[in-house]
């Protein structure tokens, strides 16, 4: 992420209160996790969230560091895991996901947007600049006599030609398909991960809707 | 009878017996997308089509539909390479055409999808084309939804016209031209029972039947009640 002039400033370099050093110790003895969403719709996360009571015995081992839950807005330092649902629609997103193959030692894509793009794929099919038109120029539900407009700033990230899955941009290491998947399917790999288990992931779990 | 080897093990094959039945009779799935079972296209009881049930015969890759067992015969489903590509095969149909399984009224009853299962296809090796294909849905009773057809022609083949026996799909153009095409003043002819069948005879949501949506919930879906390999080693008849 680049400034676009000095008086920015990023949420993350804001000061925040200190944790205390024993919560603090226990957290960093944790696998540390970190999660995130790009296009898609956050199902896969909220199928993440289905885990039930599941989670409280997870979260006895690992430590979810940047999420959507948590509003961590940094990595704060090396990821044994890292979570990601959403296909890449922007340059932002293209970013981003450089920064988690970084810092994670293992990516999981989850959910079908990230394995090939999903439903905001759909627009594949359709060149950009009618998806454009449709959305900002000849939108049914434009304010009547508004100025008809193509958003263009330097601070909005620029969208790709084309939703692309997580793959065809860093190296991904393991994939759950599914719309969303299922949350059982989510524990299943992450507690074998965790527990140090190959990952394995059944015919009888796979599903792609 | 003869005697064949199947994956190492000697067992009995009916004469006639293609190799991909005569598997299924000894308990071993080898997955197929155009197959179908008991039909006969001009006096052969295959399409030959989509070869995803390619296996190994006396170390040579065939698909196994095509073959008809012989004694001796050597044949090899489960081993790597060949398993591998028939993976490779069901990714390459995944790349090339638009398979949007949860926007799919087919999803559930899909034979492609209930395959991806069985080969374990998370995610497709190859890059995902996203080609444009036009929909269709000028007939009356069915919308022809181009981005999912495979080319596996079982529609080309078997669904015809009662009183005139011609043809109402064909293949138009070749390569990557090629496209499924319906014959609107005959398929509006069509009895809703023919409609409803040409639908479940398509092994993708390429033929819809368009007064059947969304009708069975998640879960109690044909592939989700038996998978696709438990039906065919149980030998179901379609329905």
């Amino acid at each position: 992420m680049t400034k676009c002039n000095k008086h920015e400033i990023f949420s993350h370099e804001l000061p925040t209160t200190p944790i205390d050093p024993e919560t603090q110790a226990k957290r960093d003895a944790k696998i540390q996790v970190a999660m995130i969403g790009f296009c898609g719709c956050w199902g896969c996360t909220l199928s993440f969230l289905d885990m039930d009571e599941a989670l409280i015995a997870l979260l006895d081992k690992v430590n979810i560091t940047r999420s959507s839950i948590t509003d961590t807005k940094r990595i704060p330092g090396r990821m044994a895991l890292g979570f990601i649902e959403g296909g890449i629609a922007n340059s932002e997103n293209i970013a981003v996901l450089e920064e988690y193959r970084e810092n994670c030692d293992v990516l999981i894509s989850v959910g079908a947007c990230a394995i090939w793009g999903g439903v905001p794929a759909m627009r594949n099919v359709i060149p950009l600049e009618e998806c454009f038109r449709e959305a900002y120029i000849d939108s049914e539900t434009a304010v009547p006599d508004a100025k008809k407009t193509i958003p263009f700033h330097e601070d909005i990230p620029t969208i790709t030609t084309k939703v692309m899955p997580l793959h065809e941009v860093v190296k991904i290491d393991y994939f759950i398909p599914g719309c969303p998947p299922d949350g059982a399917t989510i524990l299943k790999v992450l507690d074998d991960l965790i527990n140090g288990r190959e990952f394995d992931l059944p015919s009888a779990m796979n599903r792609y809707d | 009878m003869v005697k064949i080897i199947i994956d190492g093990k000697e067992v009995n094959a009916e004469i006639g017996d293609n190799v991909l039945e005569a598997a299924a009779k000894n308990n071993v799935f080898i997955p197929s997308l155009c197959y179908v079972k008991g039909e006969s296209v001009k006096g052969e009881n295959c399409l030959g089509t989509c070869r995803t049930c390619s296996v190994k015969v006396n170390g040579n890759i065939m698909a196994a539909c095509t073959i008809a067992v012989c004694e001796g015969m050597n044949i090899e489903v489960n081993e790597p390479e060949v398993t591998d590509m028939r993976k490779a095969l069901v990714e390459l149909l995944f790349s090339e055409g638009n398979h949007n399984c949860p926007s799919c009224e087919k999803s559930g009853r899909c034979e492609l999808q209930a395959t991806g299962y069985e080969v374990d296809m998370m995610v497709s090796r190859f890059p995902y084309r996203f080609t444009p294909r036009q929909v269709d849905h000028s007939s009356k009773f069915i919308w022809l939804e181009r981005d999912r057809c495979i080319f596996c022609q079982r529609c080309v083949e078997l669904v015809r016209d009662k009183a005139t026996d011609q043809k109402i799909f064909s293949i138009r153009g070749r390569g990557t031209n090629a496209r499924i095409e319906i014959d609107k003043s005959l398929a509006d002819n069509m009895p809703a029972e023919q409609v409803r069948a040409a639908s479940d005879l398509c092994p993708v949501g390429c033929i819809i039947d368009k007064s059947q949506g969304f009708d069975v919930p998640i879960g109690r879906r044909k592939f989700e009640i038996e998978t696709i390999k438990e039906r065919a080693l149980k030998g179901s008849i379609d329905d």
